[in-house]
């Protein structure tokens, strides 16, 4: 009951609001430790657990710090709440000094959605099914005691931190990212510039190398780059990608995924110097010649190609006259056939 | 019968115009021609059904239909084949006019009543065939090939033309590169969509009414599958061939056997059928 009031509380927009639930919750907190007797230990306050992490020198027997920094808890998104709503094995502790190793704290018992994605992705499954201890779990992304909310730009995971915080073990991908137009335009404060976690998700990420998610990530692209994956699904290698299958090139395989440079720049996927080599990659033996295929067409633009601009101008002519002149015909031809048939008819009858 | 006649001689009975006559049937298409019709007709339904889901791959039936033929890369692998077998067809006609045309001097075949290429005639009886729906003159005096079908004749002639030239630019890219510009596969797959829009809704909207669908022949024409028409219909339909036929001692042959009609009905059936499927499938896509 704390836990769940408590959490109300963190959620309250305004700090009259926050005030509102608090007095709630302490009455209903001490009504529930009245009903339930004598008996059961009154729950550490903070401050009891804050008189000794609080000192910053606070250290375990074997020497490894437990400390509590109290101005970033309390700036930190669990700021009003108890330690044990967390260290929920402390609540009912009677004795201090506690021991040394405690239950793990489990953030799923309230971010319980969050903690089912978490635990089908491959963070999850490193840990859980590989043993591979250093997949990182909640902690690892969004720290313990200071924990701030992704809205909040100090937090680590606010959208201008995530690559740092993903860098700090993906560090060989994050000097590809840092090289790339999208951290560049993070850098500019673009708040829609794409961080790891817009292509790879955060808690249900998975591996990127299969057809899935090659096959998601054209629309991820195109939700910023609209226009572009449009003409995208004009060409063969779009509108076979959106048949759903995976064989032909999507955005990645002629831009990068993370090291993505502008058309200009001569290390780029797409400079012109580099496209016989990328398309090379599926086509070989692709010449200079093969590489002035325009794989971003747009029949409507004559300053981009002028013959296939002509040809959809020609089309649009063909096709309809085409249609509307032996649709006429046929409209007329049905129209005359039954009036002879009825004329036909009547006379013999 | 006039009142001089009954007196001058001997009464001749009148046919007895309920008495069963023999049924003459006269050959319209000869073998090689109706089985270039099932070979191109066959395989513009393969073609059709494996290139429409990349035509329209957003819409919701694209991968179902491509599903038939195991997917993207099969309906591809299918989708080739047909194409390489309807040009093959198409090779295998051009030479046959060829042969037959400059080798063997068959001169009608380029020109005159059983020609194919369009001459003034048609245009003057496309004229009058407006003037007749409208009913304000007489049907037209068709010869073997009426203005549409040579229409229907030169589309697809042109059609497989272009679409396979393009087709084969999209087939083997690298080695088109080495002739062409690389901006030519964009036209290719451009003209290859269009022509493929116009080429399929031509067949399976204006050809299945004109040939098979239209008052009168519905819901089929078994000529092209069996090769003769009956020689009422034929005096019907096609008044200055019946003519010119009569006056020369026409070919006539027997009617079709059950068999064959019942063939061409199963063949027919299933072809109409396919198209129209199609083009619900079209029009589902572009209208929703």
């Amino acid at each position: 009951m704390p836990g769940m009031c408590l959490r109300m509380v963190a959620m309250a927009r305004t700090p009259e609001m926050k005030a509102l639930l608090t007095a709630i919750c302490l009455c209903l907190g001490g009504s529930a430790v009245a009903a339930a007797g004598q008996s059961v230990p009154k729950p550490p306050a903070n401050d009891d657990c804050l008189a000794c992490h609080g000192d910053a020198d606070a250290k375990r027997a074997n020497g490894t710090h437990v400390a509590v920094d109290v101005p970033a808890f309390a700036a930190s998104k669990h700021g009003p709440m108890a330690c044990v709503d967390c260290h929920a094995d402390l609540a009912m502790l009677a004795e201090f000094p506690h021991p040394d190793t405690l239950t793990k704290v489990n953030c799923a018992s309230c971010h319980d959605a969050v903690g089912a994605t978490y635990h089908d992705s491959i963070h999850a499954r490193a840990r859980e099914k590989s043993g591979l201890n250093v997949a990182p779990a909640c902690a690892n992304c969004h720290g313990t005691h200071d924990i701030r909310g992704k809205n909040d730009p100090k937090g680590r995971v606010s959208h201008a931190q995530v690559p740092a915080t993903c860098g700090a073990c993906h560090d060989g991908i994050k000097v590809k990212y840092d090289a790339g137009v999208h951290a560049a335009a993070l850098q500019t404060g673009d708040s829609r510039a794409p961080v790891c976690a817009d292509c790879h998700t955060a808690h249900a990420i998975q591996r990127a190398d299969n057809d899935a998610s090659r096959l998601r990530a054209t629309a991820q692209c195109g939700s910023c780059h609209a226009a572009v994956v449009e003409s995208f699904t004009r060409t063969f290698h779009g509108k076979v990608t959106q048949l759903g299958s995976a064989g032909a090139a999507a955005c990645a395989d002629c831009h990068g995924a993370h090291d993505i440079l502008p058309t200009s720049n001569p290390a780029s996927m797409v400079s012109p110097k580099n496209l016989q080599a990328t398309c090379g990659k599926c086509h070989q033996g692709a010449n200079a010649s093969f590489v002035q295929y325009d794989p971003h067409p747009n029949p409507r633009d004559y300053t981009r190609s002028a013959t296939l601009w002509w040809a959809n101008r020609f089309y649009w002519l063909l096709i309809p006259g085409c249609f509307g002149f032996f649709g006429l015909h046929s409209l007329l031809w049905f129209w005359r056939s039954r009036k002879e048939a009825r004329a036909h008819k009547d006379g013999t009858s | 019968m006039t009142h001089a006649a009954l007196e001058a001689g001997p009464i001749v009975e009148p046919p007895d115009p309920a008495a069963p006559r023999p049924p003459l049937h006269i050959r319209r298409f000869d073998r090689p021609t109706r089985l270039l019709h099932i070979v191109v007709m066959t395989t513009f339904l393969g073609l059709s059904a494996t290139g429409l889901p990349l035509l329209f791959s957003e819409a919701p039936w694209s991968r179902l239909l491509a599903g038939l033929f195991g997917g993207f890369r099969g309906a591809g692998q299918f989708h080739r084949f047909f194409g390489a077998t309807l040009l093959l067809a198409v090779v295998w006609h051009l030479g046959n006019v060829g042969w037959r045309g400059l080798v063997r001097g068959e001169r009608g075949l380029f020109w005159g009543p059983t020609s194919m290429v369009p001459q003034p005639r048609d245009a003057v009886q496309l004229f009058q065939q407006f003037r007749w729906f409208v009913g304000a003159g007489p049907r037209p005096r068709f010869e073997h090939f009426a203005y549409w079908e040579k229409f229907d004749y030169w589309a697809v002639l042109w059609g497989t033309g272009l679409m396979g030239a393009a087709g084969l630019v999209l087939w083997f890219p690298v080695a088109a590169a080495r002739v062409l510009p690389g901006w030519m596969f964009n036209v290719a797959l451009f003209v290859h969509g269009a022509e493929a829009t116009l080429a399929i809704g031509f067949i399976f909207v204006i050809h299945f009414f004109n040939g098979h669908l239209r008052p009168g022949k519905f819901p089929m024409d078994l000529v092209i599958f069996t090769g003769s028409v009956s020689e009422d219909e034929l005096r019907e339909e096609r008044a200055a061939e019946y003519a010119r036929l009569s006056a020369a001692g026409a070919l006539t042959v027997p009617p079709p056997s059950a068999a064959l009609s019942q063939r061409g009905h199963v063949v027919g059936t299933a072809g109409l059928t396919i198209g129209l499927v199609l083009v619900a499938f079209i029009l589902y896509a572009i209208l929703r």
